[in-house]
């Protein structure tokens, strides 16, 4: 890993304009990544995971979402300050993404052999020839038999996990330092699940990518990365190894969450253990510990006002220090 | 088949059943081919089990579910809930009260229309069965079993979370007293802190109401933890069955190997040597001329399945597996 982290982000606000009112989707998060690093960002709908993804793709939708504060460093540039044309030239090239649902990634009504070879004809100066050739090759290191004669076929014609496997070439087609990938596999079935994070490391060793993996599924997480943020309610609440965030998660959230999943493992047919209550609502948040309504214990009235330091408890290992909600 | 699973009380056995679906074509729409989404299971459900049926997308267990429910109409084959064979038409009122379904989707499974007070009392209405000025009692305490609050019963749907929905879905399944629940994915489209709630609330109406379910998910760690029989399907037929704790720590039908070594474990302490399934569940249209599976994993042996018709075989008690060469 070298020194210079690949992105930073920094205090990174989003809100959106909806009829009741500005909504915070995202307050204050930060988190950094390293070269060739899996960062894993995990949480429940509405905490914030995906929203973060299209803020670093500038992708939010306008004019309803905008960033309010903070900034995200890519190379050590901000990618908030670039212009309309700088950002295409990174979105796509140095960064790619993968979404959850293929079918609505991909267009229905061009070849794959078309989709693929624009990625290259954008981004490269080559001739279309080449770029349909190149378009094979992608498709061949995903994976999907006989490329040769798929590239004329449209997405219909492919089958979930193919499709995904479509759009991961075209998101690693140019080669990107950075791949951010929501959700890849939730629309997908276990087995097709396990091939899909499969082709994801050897072509993340192949090319030595960073991929920021956003993900409901702790299982995911454990497998494939390296490092875990877990968010709540536009929040990053911890950040640790994912060795360390599972030997000892420190935030009751974290803890809750662990322990909720049933698991190939434990006894059956025993209660689980939950959180109780629902997932908040982002427009009325307090500003202090958002978990409190949830974590079954008595706040007192200042942990509520005001939000708690983000502290480095352990070696690598940052926490949202509520002193009633965690382990300090 | 299974005599030796021949109890007292067998609440529901299905015998040989088949689904299939004409695929219609030419001038006059004949039936050129058929869609073999369900084809020759045997299954057998006894009274206060939860009978977990997993597997892949299109491998038919969603449509198995609707024809316990008389959904779909099978093309033959027999389905008898106690003791009375309930294909055909002269149904009886009392088994349509007796088995009930709950939805994978309570956001689409609700009407948006009706008060949650309403969507309650539809089904007592439809069978008459209790006096309209009672109802509202009857609605109130439904609400209770399934932990909410009876001012629910003035609200609509769209002003409940996901979790919550559920359980609403849950409550309408419960309102007419049935004896068998088809659950069909009820957790998938939940959070994992709220999933756990319903699976816990899923466990406790089993223990006081003595309700049998049948239960579908493709996550098998829900599965596991509530099922006590378990029924692994591949491209429209059962390949193993047996109880869950067996099925899952010995696994004999290479397909449930994969299967359960797909399942990502939220531990990553845990290394495990992965079995990769390659490609996806083949058309039911057009199946292999062998074994499904057998061909495609490309086992060595699938050439001896061509042609061949195979049975259930008991390898340890009650545990039955699909005596394919190639895949045993």
């Amino acid at each position: 890993m070298q020194s210079e982290p690949l992105l930073e982000i920094k205090g990174l606000s989003v809100s959106f304009e909806t009829d009741e009112g500005s909504v915070q989707a995202l307050d204050a998060v930060d988190f950094e990544m390293g070269h060739g690093q899996t960062l894993g960002l995990v949480g429940e709908s509405g905490c914030g995971k995906s929203v973060t993804a299209l803020s670093i793709m500038r992708l939010l939708p306008k004019p309803i979402g905008c960033v309010t504060a903070g900034s995200i460093l890519f190379q050590g540039e901000d990618l908030l300050k670039l212009s309309p044309d700088g950002i295409r030239k990174i979105r796509g090239n140095e960064i790619g993404m993968i979404f959850q649902e293929p079918m609505n990634a991909l267009n229905p009504v061009m070849t794959i052999g078309d989709q693929l070879s624009e990625v290259f004809l954008l981004h490269q100066e080559i001739l279309a020839k080449e770029a349909w050739g190149k378009s094979i090759e992608m498709l061949k290191s995903v994976g999907i038999p006989a490329p040769e004669s798929r590239v004329f076929e449209y997405p219909h014609q492919l089958s979930g996990g193919m499709r995904q496997r479509v759009v991961i070439a075209m998101a690693l087609a140019c080669k990107p330092k950075l791949v951010i990938a929501d959700e890849p596999t939730t629309a997908l079935d276990v087995t097709v699940q396990a091939q899909i994070l499969e082709l994801l490391q050897v072509l993340q060793r192949q090319q030595g990518s960073s991929i920021l993996l956003i993900t409901h599924d702790l299982g995911v997480i454990a497998e494939s990365c390296d490092e875990v943020c877990v968010m709540y309610a536009g929040r990053v609440v911890e950040r640790a190894s994912t060795n360390e965030l599972f030997a000892s998660p420190r935030h009751a959230y974290t803890r809750g969450l662990l322990s909720s999943i049933p698991r190939l493992d434990r006894t059956p047919k025993t209660e689980l253990s939950t959180i109780d209550g629902m997932v908040p609502s982002l427009s009325d948040l307090n500003q202090g510990c958002r978990f409190a309504p949830r974590s079954g214990k008595v706040h007192p009235q200042h942990l509520l006002d005001e939000r708690s330091p983000f502290v480095e408890i352990a070696q690598g290992h940052w926490v949202e220090a509520c002193s009633v909600c965690t382990n300090l | 088949m299974y005599e030796s699973m021949i109890m007292e009380e067998v609440l529901l056995r299905i015998t040989n059943l088949r689904v299939h679906f004409p695929i219609r074509g030419g001038i006059f729409r004949s039936a050129m081919g058929a869609c073999k989404a369900v084809d020759g299971v045997s299954l057998d459900l006894k009274k206060g089990q939860t009978l977990g049926l997993v597997g892949e997308s299109g491998c038919g267990k969603s449509t198995l579910a609707k024809s316990v429910v008389k959904l779909v109409e099978p093309t033959s084959g027999s389905i008898k809930f106690k003791n009375q064979e309930v294909i055909g038409n002269n149904v009886q009122n009392s088994f349509r009260r007796s088995v009930q379904m709950v939805f994978q989707d309570p956001a689409e499974s609700l009407n948006t229309r009706m008060t949650v007070g309403a969507i309650l009392e539809e089904p007592l209405e439809i069978h008459r069965l209790i006096e309209k000025k009672d109802r509202p009692k009857r609605v109130v305490k439904l609400l209770e079993q399934v932990g909410l609050d009876s001012s629910a019963a003035r609200r609509y749907p769209f002003e409940f979370s996901g979790g919550q929905r559920q359980r609403i879905g849950i409550a309408r399944a419960l309102a007419l007293e049935p004896e068998l629940l088809v659950l069909d994915e009820p957790v998938s489209a939940l959070d994992v802190s709220v999933q756990s709630q319903v699976l816990n609330l899923l466990m406790e109406l089993q223990d006081t109401l003595g309700l049998t379910y049948l239960l579908i998910a493709h996550d098998l760690a829900v599965v596991k933890h509530v099922s006590d029989v378990i029924a692994v399907m591949y491209l429209g037929k059962i390949v193993e069955l047996g109880p869950a704790v067996d099925v899952y720590s010995n696994p004999v039908h290479a397909y449930t190997k994969a299967l359960i070594s797909a399942v990502p474990i939220p531990d990553p302490t845990i290394k495990r040597e992965k079995t990769i399934i390659p490609g996806d569940v083949p058309s039911p249209i057009n199946p292999p001329a062998g074994c499904a599976f057998g061909h495609r994993v490309g086992a060595s042996r699938y050439q001896e399945s061509v042609g061949k018709r195979f049975d259930m075989e008991e390898v340890s008690p009650a545990h039955y597996v699909l005596n394919c060469p190639c895949c045993i």
